[in-house]
């Protein structure tokens, strides 16, 4: 089965890191990365622009209404996503567990629809 | 399985398919669900079974083998379904997956006993705790939302709406219908025995046993509890939690004397204490004993056995009753520990040194509204002798109280405050 892994934390936080912790967490998702590609799970996988770069689109009576900023204004902030293939949910929880951002954020693991 | 589907009628056939119903429809459908996890679509394969049964061996006699019979039509019918509902590729993939599971075991064989695996399905962490022990007791043992609901005091309607999503929930979410590894087993086996537990507590609501349905709750609840234990031998919390359950449920008849009036523990007619019931909690609770690998239930059970003391000595063990809830209050830190752990202060050390130790309402919100700290309260103050704050303590206790018998009994004790 398909999941995304979405990685929710707060951007405010991320900012405040001085440039070496930054780079500490970068090495670690980049290892995660890695572990999920090793084990041959990866079927995807983004870090998502800031917030600020947001932009929100509807279209209401025919008319496209786009607005600045994400679409729902929350403390934690959808970060970025994994799409890994595991066989089942207790397989994908094991490796959210594993991702850096369940140590500072939150990771809401998503069933993808089967085909 | 549903009264509905099997008809009222009290035929041979009838009672057989009942008989098969009560021994095997979880088995039966763990088996279905192992693969595909679609307990609901298992579930309905195996009711639509039991109704050919219905119409089938009054004419055509018993099937020596029931269960193979049924898992046979079951999954035909499962197959069927899966042909019919499913659009797209999915469905070629399902239908390939289903006859590969299905056709591995022969009809005839032994069906595994896939059972605990669909409780720790049940009972996964990613499905809403409160709706848990509904979903054990109506996939396990086919019991009807209807029935369920009574017991834990929900509209049929809102109980089958939710055990609907749970099951969807197993299926769209992949949960695998497996034992966990044992480096998690502790964690999701506690998973387990809460529910069980609680569908046991519910069953005590009405301990009179006037509603039926409701009575016959606590029964199903020690089916599942003797299931796990059977099934997990060496699991001392197991042990502990059905030797605990027998040990309550060995006092059922002296809870209620025969005008129906609420009986206290500490009142009760030793002989109407189920003695043989007694017996095996006790020698469960030696068994888990043994394996060395103290918890909760076993805990509360080793409580309900110092109680039984008074069988053979006239008297409740209350030493061993108190040691036992300081440890359980270090276990837990639950405050209904450390209510009934007052209580046990009251008789070992009297009322005043158990009024300083019960847990008070300004610290917890959670009591304002527990009858049993209220009656506690109550109980303790009249003891002291401020009966005029005992008086408003049994007040409190009575209105918040459901069930009529205790609620006389509770007026009876107050009346006795004399103001």
């Amino acid at each position: 089965m398909q999941y995304l892994l979405l990685l929710y934390a707060r951007e405010d936080g991320w900012n405040a890191l001085s440039q070496a912790e930054k780079e500490r967490g970068m090495a670690a998702y980049t290892a995660y990365t890695e572990a999920l590609r090793n084990a041959g799970v990866l079927a995807g996988s983004n870090r998502l622009q800031p917030i600020s770069a947001a932009t929100t689109v509807q279209v209401v009576d025919g008319k496209t209404q786009v607005l600045d900023g994400p679409y729902a204004d929350t403390k934690e902030q959808l970060g970025g996503y994994y799409m890994i293939d595991v066989p089942d949910l207790d397989a994908a929880i094991a490796w959210a567990a594993r991702c850096p951002g369940a140590g500072h954020g939150i990771v809401e693991v998503r069933p993808v629809w089967a085909k | 399985m549903n009264d509905a589907s099997l008809g009222n009628d009290d035929t041979p056939a009838r009672r057989v398919a009942e008989a098969v119903a009560r021994r095997s429809y979880g088995k039966l459908v763990a088996f279905l669900a192992a693969r595909t996890r679609d307990v609901a679509a298992a579930e309905d394969a195996l009711s639509e079974a039991f109704a050919a049964a219905l119409a089938d061996w009054p004419r055509s006699g018993c099937p020596s083998n029931p269960e193979a019979w049924l898992l046979t039509v079951a999954r035909r019918k499962l197959i069927d379904g899966a042909r019919h509902s499913r659009i797209g590729e999915a469905a070629g993939d399902e239908l390939q997956r289903l006859a590969e599971t299905l056709d591995t075991t022969a009809a005839d064989a032994d069906i595994p006993d896939q059972r605990l695996a669909l409780m720790f399905a049940c009972t996964h962490p990613a499905i809403d705790a409160g709706i848990r022990a509904p979903l054990m007791l109506q996939v396990v043992l086919g019991l009807d939302a209807k029935r369920i609901a009574s017991a834990f005091l929900m509209s049929p309607a809102a109980m089958s709406k939710r055990l609907v999503r749970a099951k969807d929930k197993i299926r769209q979410a992949g949960i695998p219908l497996r034992i966990p590894e044992r480096d998690e087993l502790a964690a999701r086996l506690d998973s387990v025995l809460d529910a069980i537990y609680a569908a046991f507590a519910d069953g005590w609501t009405d301990p009179g046993g006037a509603d039926l349905a409701r009575r016959d709750l606590t029964d199903e609840a020690i089916f599942l509890a003797r299931l796990v234990a059977n099934l997990l031998p060496d699991e001392a919390e197991a042990l502990g939690l059905l030797a605990c359950m027998l040990h309550a449920q060995a006092r059922r008849a002296a809870r209620r004397c025969p005008r129906g009036d609420y009986v206290p523990l500490d009142e009760q007619e030793v002989a109407l204490w189920d003695a043989p019931m007694i017996d095996e909690a006790e020698a469960l609770l030696r068994r888990a004993g043994a394996l060395r690998s103290i918890g909760r239930f076993q805990l509360e059970a080793a409580l309900q056995s110092a109680h039984t003391e008074r069988r053979r000595s006239g008297r409740a063990n209350w030493e061993a009753v108190l040691m036992l809830y300081d440890a359980l209050t270090t276990l837990t830190g639950s405050p209904v520990v450390a209510i009934n752990r007052a209580l046990a202060i009251a008789a070992v050390h009297g009322a005043e040194a158990a009024l300083a130790a019960l847990p008070d309402v300004a610290a917890d919100a959670r009591l304002a509204d527990y009858q049993p700290y209220w009656a506690a309260r109550a109980d303790l103050l009249a003891k002291t002798g401020a009966c005029d704050d005992a008086h408003a303590a049994y007040e409190i206790a009575i209105g918040l109280e459901r069930d009529d018998a205790v609620r006389r009994f509770l007026r009876e004790r107050q009346s006795r405050t004399a103001r």
